[in-house]
């Protein structure tokens, strides 16, 4: 009766011109198309109904439209594929080459199926996780012999083709014999077939997939395809700068480089919204629908954290079972030397600087290509975290020069100074003070409008995600509720605050020479902290602290706890510029430092004590 | 900064709050304190950025606000808004009362806003959920007030009134007789216009039955929308008043005495001086005995001993026949002059001044040594040094003559404000001033004649 009453109104839908329609639980009508909520309430005709029939009448109501209203039956592994091809697409508007999506993402995605045995198997997961648990209406569908390759063929990617095809072959392939009629009744339910079993599911020696893991994935496809790349924008910016500065350093550049491919900014990328991750699956065919347990799969309330990527790739890698990875040589950009070079150039130090980090990549043998290429299968998979370790050797070579204790780093930028003050025609020697003063105010500006830009970001999607489908009204509404709001107060703001998405950048600092409010170090020279000797360059600074006197002898990752309160401010500024440049925590750059001084400092550390040093520095 | 969230979070974080007290001890806080109880919480899980962003958009709401940056507080709000569909289902609930309380404030103040847009979101927000569709509709209805939109204003309370949703607690009820009570302000201000009509009116003018049946009516519906809130403990004021004065304008002397009484001396109430004021000046008007008013009086004596009407109060006690009214009498005078207030009224000096006379003439010198004990340390500096009697003297005569009158009964002749004074030459004072003179050495205290 109260169907029929849903069914008296015969008005078209505002938004779609649909006449198909619900009664939300408060009574009014909605539409089931668009789902469109109208203010015009049920007229109660009956008096003696009692409030719950309204429920039950949506509930029913429901139940006749289930074809059409539930969309198709989807497998959360196709939701997966679908977040992942969306963010190949991504990662190629960026300016990765298509071998990336084409090949190397398309065949680990498949090695993944095939080892989480969803397909390219025997026996996939699903015929006998589905019977009891996702499908209790499905017994007239247990004689489904052909089952392993139907869903082969579901899997199967569709990479291969163009966007649109791919587009399309979804649309083909989808209506599955399935009804899950019975499922709404039930407590837990999802949009997907197998969403509540994933959910549950533990099998111990298997990766499961989840949202960070789809990036562990992308980045291990670009730590893969990590030779030539046609150069962007960045490497334009690096030639300007070489035009004015020194003539060395051009021929260190490599020829041919992947600028983009480093952990770093995939992990700022997914923050600025270059690429889909947060709300992916609000890009899903309209007729995938998502909710109950679906919410919890693909509905992520957080930014990838760089630590928690960073292991999920090396367990993503160890669980492929891949080969070795192919060697990172000099010319390759995640070679230290390369990075290093961008990071000086980042945070405005001198071009000089770089023979120094050069020089210790080589006394470390951070820079060989065992150590740098990443190997699955050896024994302890490990992979170097090459932007974290760049940026630690700069921190090293910082305290080599400057010692970085508050005192020394001050007399040193006394003399320099000076000495900038007699001679002002000469290259300027690089004055620690100043630039410390610059770079404050920089990071100090960046800083606050990262945190104000973080204040409000919007997460959720257009789509919201519910429970059931008693839910799903009420969420439609709260939606609808906050979009008028937005309107509403947007009205408010100056159209100017509210500017399109800026342009992706792998540099978030600019410094050039003509900018005379920031001065530009990366032209100063380092005379004034190095001192001849003979043949060679000695630094004038002989001493050295070393960041952690103790590691830890178990085999633990706990290297060292960072409590900033135990260093210098000189120390503490600088960890927290270039982990804000990372987005890492400042323990972890810690670490990192200390295990390159680990490494530079190998004989030493046996010995336990603080040691004094000079180091010789080529001369050039 | 998040306090103001956890405040807001209303029953539901309130055993929380308690835990969180308990630990850190009475009257102390430690804001990092409620940070380690949320990670407990949680599980020791890190704190969804979803949580972090949102509370850091409140704290750079709050900011903007308190820095009047309507503007800005308005782009984070846009933020804000998504705290609505939090999955964590305390701060869904928690979040239509925060948003309601930042966004009126950010339309009240924000130059591109308008009534109107006030009102599509006071509406919006009133259907956002049940919970707080009573508290909106109120600040609605005041913030129509605010703009002198009476009529809209009582629409809307009528509205509220008669809305009935959900289940029936005891906080709604006050909500709803505090709406009841607003719409009896209402009709109060209509009637008392009606009033101020009416008087102007002749009784033989033809429209003046029909003015008096207007003034009538109203008064009948107030009376029953307001009679409900006042019972209930709190501080009512307007509402009480304008009650009382349509009581008494329809010559229910008693009922109003009753809720006067009521207002003042319920233990329920809390302490509230305008209550036994109201009562006080009500009394006044019906000539009641001496010793009822002294009573009431009494009690806002030991409320606020500085008020005003203490001087009535000494008068009062002044012509009691008791002789403990009359100590008391004193001790007001000097309790009021403690005020650094009242320090430069005239009256209460001159008062003084002759009661002391009065009094040390009737050998009471030990009332007068028991206020002055306590008060011979600080009171030569706080009204009798040198300063005081120059600058008292260069602005108002009649009150240094007052005050040194005082100061040497008190002090003693040699006391330097008295001796500052007798030494001006003054044409008209000089007879009083020599008056003054014999009179201090007569019965000062400080040389008390055997």
């Amino acid at each position: 009766m109260d169907l029929e009453e849903a069914e008296e109104f015969k008005e078209r839908c505002t938004q779609c011109a649909a006449v198909s329609w619900g009664l939300t639980d408060e009574g009014k009508y909605y539409c089931t198309s668009c789902h469109n909520v109208t203010e015009r309430y049920q007229e109660v005709t009956n008096t003696d109904l009692i409030p719950n029939t309204q429920i039950k009448a949506l509930n029913r109501g429901l139940k006749k439209k289930n074809n059409t209203e539930k969309g198709w039956d989807w497998y959360v592994c196709e939701g997966f594929q679908y977040i992942l091809y969306q963010q190949a697409e991504a990662l190629k508007n960026l300016g990765v080459g298509p071998e990336l999506k084409n090949d190397v993402l398309h065949n680990f995605w498949k090695r993944y199926l095939q080892k989480s045995k969803q397909a390219y198997c025997k026996n996939p997961v699903y015929t006998t996780g589905r019977k009891p648990t996702v499908l209790e209406d499905n017994l007239s569908h247990s004689d489904w012999a052909s089952e392993p390759e139907l869903l082969s063929d579901v899997s199967c990617p569709p990479f291969l083709e163009s966007g649109a095809e791919s587009q399309s072959d979804i649309h083909t392939r989808k209506p599955f014999p399935v009804s899950k009629a019975s499922q709404s009744e039930t407590s837990v339910c999802s949009g997907s077939l197998d969403g509540v079993e994933y959910s549950q599911r533990k099998e111990k020696g298997i990766v499961k997939m989840t949202m960070p893991q789809t990036l562990a994935f992308c980045y291990l496809s670009l730590l893969w395809q990590r030779e030539a790349i046609t150069l962007s924008d960045l490497l334009r910016r690096f030639k300007e700068l070489f035009i004015n500065g020194e003539k060395l350093l051009e021929l260190q550049m490599p020829k041919t480089c992947s600028l983009r491919t480093f952990l770093l900014p995939l992990v700022r990328f997914v923050e600025e919204d270059h690429i889909p991750y947060i709300n992916a699956f609000q890009h899903f065919p309209e007729q995938m629908k998502l909710y109950g347990r679906d919410r919890g799969i693909f509905g992520i309330e957080s930014w990838p954290d760089y630590e928690d990527i960073y292991k999920k790739t090396v367990e993503v890698g160890t669980f492929l079972d891949l080969p070795r990875f192919p060697d990172i040589t000099e010319d390759c950009y995640l070679h230290p030397n390369i990075l290093c070079m961008k990071y000086l150039m980042e945070v405005n130090l001198p071009d000089e600087m770089h023979s120094l980090t050069c020089h210790v990549v080589k006394m470390t043998g951070m820079g060989e290509v065992d150590f740098l290429t990443f190997d699955p299968i050896a024994k302890m998979a490990k992979t170097v975290k090459y932007d974290v370790q760049a940026v630690a050797i700069i921190v090293v070579v910082l305290k080599l020069l400057f010692l970085l204790d508050d005192s020394f780093e001050w007399s040193l930028s006394n003399l320099a100074e000076k000495h900038n003050e007699k001679n002002k025609k000469d290259k300027p020697w690089f004055d620690f003070r100043k630039w410390y003063q610059i770079m404050k105010k920089a990071f100090d500006e960046k800083k606050q409008k990262w945190e104000e830009a973080r204040a409000k970001y919007l997460w959720k999607s257009e789509k919201p995600l519910y429970y059931s489908f008693v839910d799903k009204p009420v969420a439609y509404k709260k939606r609808e509720m906050v979009v008028n709001l937005q309107k509403q107060f947007s009205t408010l703001v100056e159209s100017t605050a509210t500017a399109g998405k800026k342009s992706p950048s792998s540099f978030q600092f600019n410094w050039t020479e003509e900018d005379t409010d920031r001065t530009c170090f990366h032209g100063h020279s380092l005379q004034g902290v190095l001192k001849e000797k003979g043949q060679s360059l000695l630094t004038k600074n002989s001493l050295y602290w070393l960041s952690t006197q103790k590691f830890c002898r178990c085999y633990c990752t706990h290297v060292t706890t960072y409590e900033e309160s135990n260093y210098s401010l000189s120390y503490q500024f600088i960890l927290n510029l270039f982990s804000f440049l990372l987005r890492i925590k400042t323990s972890l750059l810690h670490e990192e430092v200390s295990l390159v001084e680990k490494k530079l400092f190998e004989k030493k550390y046996s010995v336990k004590r603080k040691k004094s040093r000079s180091k010789k520095v080529r001369r050039h | 900064m998040s306090d103001f969230s956890e405040e807001l979070k209303g029953p539901v974080t309130d055993d929380e709050e308690v835990e969180t007290s308990v630990l850190s001890g009475a009257g102390m806080h430690f804001p990092w304190l409620q940070t380690y109880v949320e990670t407990v919480a949680i599980g020791g899980k890190r704190r969804k950025d979803f949580a972090q962003t949102t509370s850091a958009c409140l704290s750079f709401i709050q900011e903007a606000l308190l820095k009047h940056q309507w503007q800005q507080a308005a782009e984070y709000m846009y933020s804000y808004f998504q705290t609505l569909e939090d999955s964590d289902s305390y701060k869904r609930q928690a979040a239509p009362e925060i948003i309601w309380k930042l966004g009126s404030k950010i339309l009240f103040y924000h130059p591109k806003s308008n009534m109107e847009s006030f009102n599509t979101f006071a509406n919006r927000m009133k259907n956002i959920g049940v919970m707080n569709y009573l508290k909106i509709s109120l600040q609605h209805a005041l913030y129509l007030l605010h703009h002198g939109m009476l009529k809209d204003a009582k629409r809307n309370l009528s509205e509220a009134e008669t809305w009935r949703h959900g289940e029936n607690t005891s906080s709604r009820e006050i909500l709803i007789n505090l709406i009841q009570a607003y719409k009896g302000l209402l009709q109060y201000y209509t009637w008392s216009e009606k009033k101020m009509e009416l008087s102007k009116l002749d009784k033989d003018d033809y429209a003046y039955n029909a003015v008096a049946q207007d003034v009538f009516n109203h008064s009948w519906k107030t009376s029953a929308n307001i009679s409900a809130l006042i019972k209930i403990p709190g501080v009512w004021d307007p509402f009480v008043k304008s009650y009382v004065e349509m009581l008494e304008f329809y010559g229910d002397r008693d009922g109003a005495q009753e809720v006067l009484t009521n207002y003042a001396y319920d233990e329920k109430f809390p302490s509230n001086p305008n209550a036994h004021i109201y009562l006080y000046n009500f009394l006044k008007r019906q000539k009641p005995p001496r010793s009822k008013l002294i009573s009431v009086l009494k009690i806002l004596y030991q409320i606020v001993p500085s008020h005003k009407l203490m001087l009535e109060f000494h008068t009062l006690l002044r012509k009691s026949e008791k002789e403990e009214h009359r100590k008391l009498g004193l001790e007001v005078l000097f309790g009021v002059l403690d005020f650094a207030g009242c320090t430069k009224n005239i009256t209460a000096w001159k008062y003084l001044a002759k009661y002391l006379k009065n009094i040390l003439m009737g050998n009471h010198l030990a009332w007068v040594q028991e206020e002055w004990n306590s008060r011979k340390n600080w009171w030569p500096g706080f009204h009798f040094s040198y300063f005081w009697a120059k600058s008292d003297w260069k602005e108002d005569t009649a009150l240094a003559c007052e005050k040194a009158f005082v100061a040497g009964l008190l002090l003693g002749k040699g006391c330097r404000y008295f001796r500052y004074i007798l030494k001006q030459d003054h044409q008209i004072l000089g007879k009083k001033i020599k008056r003054m003179k014999r009179s201090v050495k007569k019965y000062s205290i400080v040389n008390p004649r055997l």
